[in-house]
């Protein structure tokens, strides 16, 4: 069963990491819709 | 995890219903994804923010898990993703999400 398609997906993103935005790229190639997109600083 | 996106978190998983939502993390040190896991399965380890003593039980993964790169596009991965995951403890990162998956959440 596949994860991602057809959820409603929350993205938490890192500025030194992979951010939130790539993130929500990545989700809707697989079929997802994006509710809520951050890029935190963890620093 | 930033206070705001706390309170934003637990006002949409209330509204849309938690079976229905997955977390996506693309936190760089396994520390950080292992905390903000946490606070969205568990509950604010902190005590600061609203998610604390508020279990979400939501399904949360990181970016670079396997089962979730492999639904994603692989030229849209390599162009957003793949330079991180090369500098990245991958294998840290997902050791802490997946523990707390499966510890925290109830889907």
């Amino acid at each position: 069963m596949l994860i991602l398609a057809d959820k409603k997906i929350i993205i938490i993103g890192d500025r030194d990491g992979i951010p939130g935005p790539a993130i929500a790229e990545c989700a809707i190639s697989a079929g997802a819709s994006i509710i809520f997109t951050t890029t935190e600083c963890f620093v | 995890m930033d206070l705001q996106n706390q309170a934003r978190i637990k006002e949409l998983t209330e509204g849309i219903g938690a079976e229905n939502i997955i977390v996506l993390l693309g936190t760089a040190e396994p520390d950080t994804a292992s905390l903000i896991a946490e606070t969205v399965t568990l509950g604010d380890p902190t005590f600061a923010g609203s998610l604390a003593g508020v279990p979400l039980g939501l399904k949360v993964y990181h970016i670079i898990e396997p089962e979730i790169k492999a639904e994603i596009d692989p030229a849209v991965y390599e162009e957003q993703v793949a330079m991180m995951e090369m500098v990245v403890d991958v294998d840290g990162l997902i050791d802490e999400v997946s523990k707390m998956r499966q510890d925290g959440s109830n889907f």
